[in-house]
C-alpha cells in the first residue's frame, strides 16, 4: 500500500474545510426563516391588544369612567370580570379604554419620531458632508438630555395653563385644544426624533455606498429617487424592528409621566395612571392595580420579543447578501 | 454650463468620434494628500467602435470609466477635457449629466449581486430610468421592459418581471443588469469588468451578449477588464494602464504582433497557457501597483521591471507614437533596443484567443521548452 502514507495526511484537512463551510452556512439558513413560534405568539398578542383598543367603543363593557354604586367588587364578579377599583369603576373596562390611550400615545409618538426622525437620518446619511454634520449634532444634542426628564418638561410647556381647570371630566375625548393624549404624543414623539434618526442615519450609510444605488444613478436617477426608491425599502426594516422597541419605550415612558403627575389626564383611563392612581397597596384593590400591570408587562415584552425577532432576521438577510 | 466650446462639433466629426477624452487626470482628496487615480489620459473613441481598458487590480481602469462619465464621489476632482457627442461633460450641470446618463451613455457594473436593489422587483428596476427618460405609458413601459429581457436572452421575461434579484442566478442577473443599461438605447455603453464576478462558462454568454447588442444598435463600448483574453477578440483598440497611466494604446493586432511595453508583456506572460505541461509556474508579475499616494520617481513600472535601467528611475518616458499609431510610454520598449523579446507574440494571441473561445487554435508551436518537473502526469501530492 504505497499510497496509504498520503492519503491520511490530506484527508482530514479537506474534510475540515467542509465542516467550516457548512457550519458557516447552516445557522443563516435557521435564522433566515420567518420570526419563530415566540414571534407569532407575540405578534398574535399584539394583534388582539390593538384589535380591542380599536373596538373598545364598540365592546359591551362598562363606560370607563362610570362610577358604581355600593361595594368594591373583587376578581370574577357576574358583570366585572376583573372586579371594581376603589372608585367602584370596572376594572376591565378601564384596562380596555386603558389600552387605547396607552397605544395611542405609544404609537402616534413613534410615528412622529419616525416620520421626521426617519426623514432627517435618511437626508443626513445620504447627503452627509456638512447637512450630516449638523443633524447629528442636533441628534446628539437631544440625545443628551435624559430621556424622561426630556419628555417631562416637553409635556409640562405644551400643556395649556388652563388645562386643569377647564378638563372635561366626563368625556374621554377631550376636544379644542391640545388633549392629554396629544401633548404626550408631541413630548415622547419629540425625544423619540433622534433615537430613529440616528438608526436610519447609520443603515443608510452603509445602503447608500452600495452600488446599485451607483447603478442608479448612472440611470440618471435624481438623489431624492436615490433616496426614495433605493435606500428607503432597504432601510426600513431596521427602521421598523426599532420602532418597535420605541413603542413599548414610549407606553412605559407615559407611565412614568403619569406618575409625575402629566400623563393621560384623570379619569380617562391609561394602564400607566391606572397603575399610579391604584399603587398605594394598602388601600387600592390587588387586582385594579395588578391588571394594568400584567397587560403592560405582556405588551412591552411582545414589542421587544418582536422588535427583537425582527431585527435578527434582517440582519441575517443583510448579511447573507 | 461652463463648457469651453473651442470650435462647434460638426456632424461629420462627431459621427467618427463620438468620445473624446483629452489630457484628463481625476485625483481624490484624502487624509494624505491627492490621490491621483487617473493622469492624462486622451482618447477617441468612434461610434459601434470597441476600446478596452486593460490593467490590474488599482491601475485606475475603473476610475478612469467613472471619470469620463462623471460618476465620481464628491471629494475626487478632474482635469482635462471630456467631450461627448460634442459636449463638453467636465463642468457640465448635474441636471445635464442626468439627461445623458441612462439615456445616451450607460455603464453595466461589475457584480450583479450587488448592482441590483434587493428589494425592488426586476420590472420595475428596468421602468425605472425608462420612466425618467422616455416619455412612455405604464404599458408602453412594460411592453419595452419585456423586450429588453427577451433580446438578452432571458426566458420567461413576463414572469422575470415579477421576481426579486435574489429569485436570479448571476448570468441572470448580469443579463438583467445589461437589460438595464440598454433600455433607453445609448450610444456609449461602460462594460465595468462585466465578466469578472461571474462562473467562467457564463462568461463568454455575457461577453458574446454585449457583442451582439452592441453590433445591433451601433453602439460604442469601453470594456474595461483585467483580462487581456477578454479584450483580444471583442475590443478593437486596446489601452493598457499602469499606475493611473495608459502605459500602452494600439489597435488590437497591432498590441499583440507587436507590443513594446514590459508591462502589456508580463501580462500576457501572466496568463496561463493551455499549451504548456500542467504544472509549469505561473508566472506571475513581482511586486504590487505603486502607491498613488506617493508614486515612484520616473517610470512607475520601474521597480518591476526586469528590464529597468538607470535612465527609467530618473526620469517618466512620455506617451509616445511610433507613427503607426501605436502608442507607448517606454524608454527601452521591448522588441525595438533590446532584442529580449521573449514572447512570440503569435503565438500568445492564438493561446489569448484559445482561451477565450472554444474553437481550440492548433498551437502551431513546437513542444514548449523543457520546464522543470517531470511530464503531466506527475501524480498530485508527491512532493519531493
Amino acid at each position: 500500500m504505497p499510497d496509504a502514507p498520503t492519503a491520511p495526511s490530506s484527508e482530514p484537512a479537506v474534510l475540515m474545510l467542509e465542516d467550516d463551510s457548512l457550519s458557516d452556512e447552516a445557522p443563516s439558513n435557521e435564522a433566515g426563516s420567518g420570526i419563530g413560534v415566540g414571534g407569532w405568539i407575540a405578534a398574535g398578542w399584539l394583534i388582539f391588544v390593538v384589535a380591542v383598543a380599536l373596538l373598545a367603543p364598540f365592546l359591551p363593557v362598562d363606560s370607563p369612567t362610570a362610577r358604581g354604586a355600593g361595594p368594591r367588587l373583587p376578581l370574577f364578579t357576574e358583570g366585572h370580570v376583573l372586579g371594581t377599583d376603589s372608585s367602584q369603576r370596572d376594572v376591565l373596562s378601564r384596562l380596555v379604554f386603558g389600552a387605547r390611550s396607552s397605544l395611542t400615545v405609544g404609537a402616534g409618538a413613534v410615528a412622529v419620531g419616525f416620520v421626521v426622525g426617519g426623514t432627517l437620518g435618511l437626508i443626513a446619511g445620504f447627503r452627509r458632508g456638512r447637512i450630516d454634520t449638523f443633524l447629528s449634532s442636533l441628534f446628539d444634542i437631544l440625545l443628551a438630555f435624559p430621556a424622561l426628564v426630556l419628555a417631562l418638561s416637553l409635556a409640562v410647556f405644551l400643556k395649556p395653563p388652563s388645562a386643569s381647570a377647564t378638563a372635561g371630566a366626563e368625556e374621554i375625548d377631550t376636544s379644542g385644544g391640545l388633549t392629554s393624549i396629544q401633548i404626550l404624543v408631541l413630548a415622547l414623539g419629540i425625544v423619540a426624533i433622534p433615537l430613529l434618526a440616528r438608526i436610519t442615519r447609520s443603515t443608510t450609510l452603509s445602503w447608500a455606498q452600495r452600488e446599485f444605488v451607483l447603478a442608479a444613478r448612472a440611470q440618471g436617477a435624481r438623489s431624492g429617487r436615490l433616496m426614495v426608491r433605493e435606500v428607503l425599502p432597504n432601510v426600513l426594516p431596521a427602521m421598523f424592528s426599532i420602532a418597535l422597541l420605541s413603542i413599548a419605550i414610549a407606553i412605559i415612558a407615559e407611565g412614568a409621566l403619569s406618575l409625575l403627575g402629566v400623563g393621560v389626564e384623570a379619569p380617562n383611563p391609561s394602564w400607566g395612571n391606572m397603575i399610579t392612581e391604584n399603587r398605594n397597596v394598602r388601600s387600592s384593590p390587588l387586582n385594579a392595580l395588578f391588571s394594568p400591570i400584567v397587560a403592560l408587562f405582556v405588551t412591552v415584552m411582545a414589542l421587544n420579543y418582536l422588535g427583537d425577532a425582527l431585527r435578527k432576521k434582517f440582519d441575517v438577510r443583510d448579511s447573507a447578501l | 454650463m461652463t463648457a469651453v466650446d473651442t470650435e462647434p462639433a460638426t456632424p461629420g466629426t462627431d459621427a467618427e468620434h463620438l468620445l473624446v477624452v483629452d489630457d484628463l487626470s481625476t485625483s481624490f482628496a484624502t487624509g494624505q494628500g491627492p490621490l491621483r487615480a487617473v493622469e492624462h489620459v486622451s482618447l477617441d473613441l468612434g461610434r459601434g467602435r470597441t476600446l478596452g481598458i486593460v490593467g490590474e487590480s488599482g491601475s485606475g481602469k475603473s476610475v478612469l470609466a467613472r471619470s469620463i462619465m462623471g460618476l465620481l464621489p464628491k471629494y475626487a476632482s478632474r482635469t482635462g477635457s471630456v467631450r461627448f457627442e460634442g459636449q463638453e461633460m467636465i463642468g457640465a450641470s448635474a441636471s445635464d449629466l442626468r439627461t445623458l446618463w441612462g439615456a445616451r451613455m450607460a455603464m453595466v457594473f461589475q457584480d450583479p449581486m450587488t448592482a441590483l436593489n434587493p428589494v425592488l422587483r426586476i420590472g420595475r428596476q428596468i421602468t425605472e430610468s425608462i420612466n425618467e427618460h422616455l416619455d412612455y405609458s405604464k404599458t408602453q413601459q412594460r411592453e419595452t421592459a419585456v423586450a429588453l429581457l427577451r433580446s438578452v436572452g432571458i426566458p420567461e421575461p413576463e414572469r422575470r418581471l415579477r421576481q426579486y434579484p435574489h429569485e436570479l442566478s448571476g448570468g441572470m442577473r448580469q443579463r438583467v443588469v445589461i437589460a438595464i443599461s440598454l433600455a433607453c438605447g445609448p450610444a456609449l455603453l461602460f462594460a465595468d469588468e462585466p465578466t469578472t464576478a461571474l462562473d467562467v462558462t457564463v462568461q463568454a454568454q455575457i461577453l458574446d451578449l454585449l457583442e451582439a447588442q452592441q453590433r445591433e444598435r451601433n453602439m460604442a463600448v469601453v470594456l474595461v477588464t483585467h483580462d487581456l483574453g477578454v479584450v483580444a477578440t471583442r475590443a478593437d483598440e486596446i489601452a493598457v494602464m499602469y499606475g493611473g497611466r495608459i502605459v500602452e494604446q494600439a489597435p488590437t493586432q497591432v498590441l499583440f504582433r507587436e507590443m513594446r511595453h514590459p508591462y502589456t508583456e508580463a501580462l500576457l506572460k501572466s496568463i496561463p497557457r493551455l499549451d504548456l505541461p500542467s504544472h509549469t509556474r505561473l508566472e506571475a508579475i513581482a511586486g504590487r501597483p505603486p502607491d498613488l499616494l506617493d508614486p515612484p520617481s520616473g517610470c512607475r513600472f520601474t521597480p518591476r521591471c526586469p528590464y529597468a535601467q538607470d535612465k527609467c528611475h530618473a526620469e517618466e518616458p512620455p506617451l509616445e507614437d511610433d507613427g503607426t499609431g501605436h502608442l507607448y510610454r517606454c524608454w527601452f520598449p521591448v522588441g525595438i533596443t533590446s532584442k529580449q523579446t521573449t514572447v512570440d507574440s503569435v503565438v500568445t494571441e492564438a493561446n489569448v484567443r484559445q482561451g477565450d473561445d472554444d474553437q481550440a487554435v492548433p498551437a502551431k508551436v513546437p513542444p514548449a521548452p523543457p520546464v522543470d518537473g517531470p511530464p503531466p502526469a506527475a501524480p498530485a501530492g508527491e512532493d519531493t
